[in-house]
């Protein structure tokens, strides 16, 4: 493995969270190395959005730790070492008046900090997350007006501008259509890839990203699986039918997507909204 | 002699009206994208209680005997916000629920004050409608202090206002405080709609603060754009409704009002007669 040696980014143990009565992760332990991309899948309700939330210390675990670059989650405050992309991504406020250039500087905004403003290496900064994405020619376009694999991309560079070094997505395929989330995870594998930037996949989405991932880890409730993607060939039948209680064809990814109903519009990645 | 005086009475108006103008907008700009207008409304009725509040204190007390009610009305309007958004915490399914819970506990406490209060009616009228020709020095300087405040917190937490109302989860991942921020928030809606207070009344200051940028969407793709246009329909709605009120002899807050709906419809009526894509093309170039 290429990341055997590198240094823990994330380190969860023992972690547990209810609602209330209901227990919605039960003793979580996890370790992510610096440079792997991982997988996490899990049916809807597993808990997976609940899990993020933990990592990303918008809610409190109940039990246990969760420490990011080695220090607890609680007093963590280089939030500019972690890039999110937000499964509400798709449900933005479709209206907001926000060019694409506006969008992607408030990733840098948290960066930049208080009574600060943009200078020109910032602006520039901004323009190079554009062009990374390969949204450059949408740059001053209104963001509602965009497709929704376009505004995927666009989201991505708001995490990517403040350079990251761990970036979370939380379902961020979802509402894009299968050509596009195949460009989608090619971009993500090269980020991986040339900028060693640490990826965590939450999806429910197996077939797709199994391809492009280093390390899976199954959710649903407990953890069912967490280890290197070869590991989780082998056991991959066995895991299905215990996560999701009958074997799920995962092999082809024909993004039929009958499990969930999200009507977003299925456009390509060039077209613009009219 | 007289003649100058009821200049400077004119004057001060204006400036008043210049201001409120200008900041109305920014303010309104930021409770559109995060579909909050009517909390203007809310909070403007609140405000009308601490003015009650203020000018009760005046008659009863040789301390608060100088006071002047608008701080008053200030005070109540910081309250009123802040507990709007308690409210929203704990109506989280039902936010909206929060706007008619305080705007009528402010309407039903004025309205009580104002029985005991021993005013006349036509200072109460001032209040409710506005009325630039009344604006005293005083007031002025109220107006003007909480002006540069407002600009002040404005410009420096730009753009962690800007980042929170587009997504507040992302704001907070990314490192902005966003119960601190949203506190300041408040205090801004505060200081806004008590400024406008004397020149527009309470009735109409949810009026500036949402038709300019009301129209101002209609046309604008950035942020930016809706800030800019917004405090050039506020400024036009001003400076129309004073010059209007002023050769119609009618009272100035109602034709401030009336005049940015006449913007508001005017743009919409642009909007229309413009072909699609109209403003997005020329950006493209």
């Amino acid at each position: 493995m290429k990341n055997s040696a590198a240094p823990y980014v994330l380190e969860v143990k023992n972690v547990s969270f209810s609602y209330g009565k209901q227990m919605v992760l039960e003793d979580i332990n996890m370790q992510v190395r610096k440079g792997s991309f991982l997988g996490l899948v899990g049916p809807n309700g597993s808990g997976k959005s609940t899990f993020m939330k933990l990592l990303l210390g918008l809610l409190k675990a109940d039990k246990g730790n969760i420490e990011l670059f080695g220090s607890p989650v609680q007093s963590f405050r280089d939030w500019s070492r972690i890039g999110f992309v937000s499964q509400k991504a798709n449900s933005f406020n479709s209206g907001f008046p926000a060019t694409v250039f506006e969008v992607v500087a408030m990733g840098l905004y948290g960066k930049v900090g208080l009574f600060r403003f943009l200078k020109k290496e910032h602006k520039k900064k901004i323009k190079e997350a554009i062009g990374q994405v390969g949204m450059e020619q949408y740059m001053h376009k209104n963001i509602g007006r965009l497709s929704g694999g376009q505004q995927q991309r666009v989201f991505i560079a708001r995490a990517l501008v403040s350079e990251p070094e761990l970036l979370i997505l939380d379902e961020p395929t979802v509402g894009v259509d299968a050509d596009s989330v195949r460009n989608f995870y090619d971009m993500l594998k090269e980020l991986n890839d040339k900028k060693n930037i640490t990826l965590i996949l939450v999806t429910h989405d197996i077939g797709a990203m199994s391809e492009y991932v280093t390390d899976v880890a199954c959710l649903n409730k407990c953890l069912h699986f967490h280890g290197n993607k070869n590991d989780f060939e082998v056991n991959r039948e066995e895991m299905m039918t215990a996560m999701y209680g009958h074997n799920v064809n995962v092999i082809e990814h024909n993004h039929s997507h009958d499990h969930h109903d999200h009507s977003h519009d299925h456009d390509d990645l060039g077209g613009v909204r009219s | 002699m007289e003649i100058f005086q009821q200049l400077t009475f004119l004057e001060r108006g204006i400036a008043a009206g210049l201001l409120i103008g200008f900041i109305s907008p920014l303010i309104g700009a930021f409770l559109l994208v995060r579909r909050m207008t009517i909390i203007s409304e809310g909070l403007s009725h609140v405000t009308l209680t601490g003015i009650t509040a203020g000018v009760l204190m005046m008659q009863t007390s040789a301390v608060f005997a100088f006071i002047n009610p608008l701080y008053t009305g200030l005070l109540a309007a910081l309250a009123g916000s802040l507990l709007i958004e308690k409210l929203r915490q704990v109506y989280k399914h039902f936010q909206e629920l929060a706007i008619p819970i305080i705007l009528s506990a402010g309407v039903g406490l004025s309205a009580v004050m104002i029985s005991i209060a021993e005013t006349g009616y036509t200072e109460w009228y001032a209040y409710l409608f506005g009325s630039i020709l009344t604006v005293t020095l005083s007031d002025l300087l109220f107006i003007f202090l909480t002006g540069v405040l407002s600009m002040l917190i404005i410009g420096f937490f730009y753009k962690e206002l800007l980042s929170i109302s587009f997504d507040q989860e992302f704001a907070s991942t990314s490192g902005i405080s966003v119960r601190k921020i949203n506190f300041l928030f408040s205090l801004l809606i505060a200081l806004v709609i008590s400024m406008s207070m004397k020149v527009v009344g309470i009735l109409l200051v949810g009026a500036l603060i949402t038709l300019p940028v009301a129209a101002a969407i209609l046309f604008a793709k950035s942020f930016r754009h809706v800030l800019l246009l917004g405090i050039i329909f506020g400024e036009a709605a001003v400076l129309g409704g004073i010059v209007s009120s002023y050769y119609l002899n009618v009272a100035t807050g109602g034709m401030i009002v009336v005049t940015g709906i006449i913007i508001l419809i005017g743009a919409a009526a642009v909007k229309k007669l413009l072909p699609e894509g109209f403003f997005s093309k020329e950006e493209t170039a």
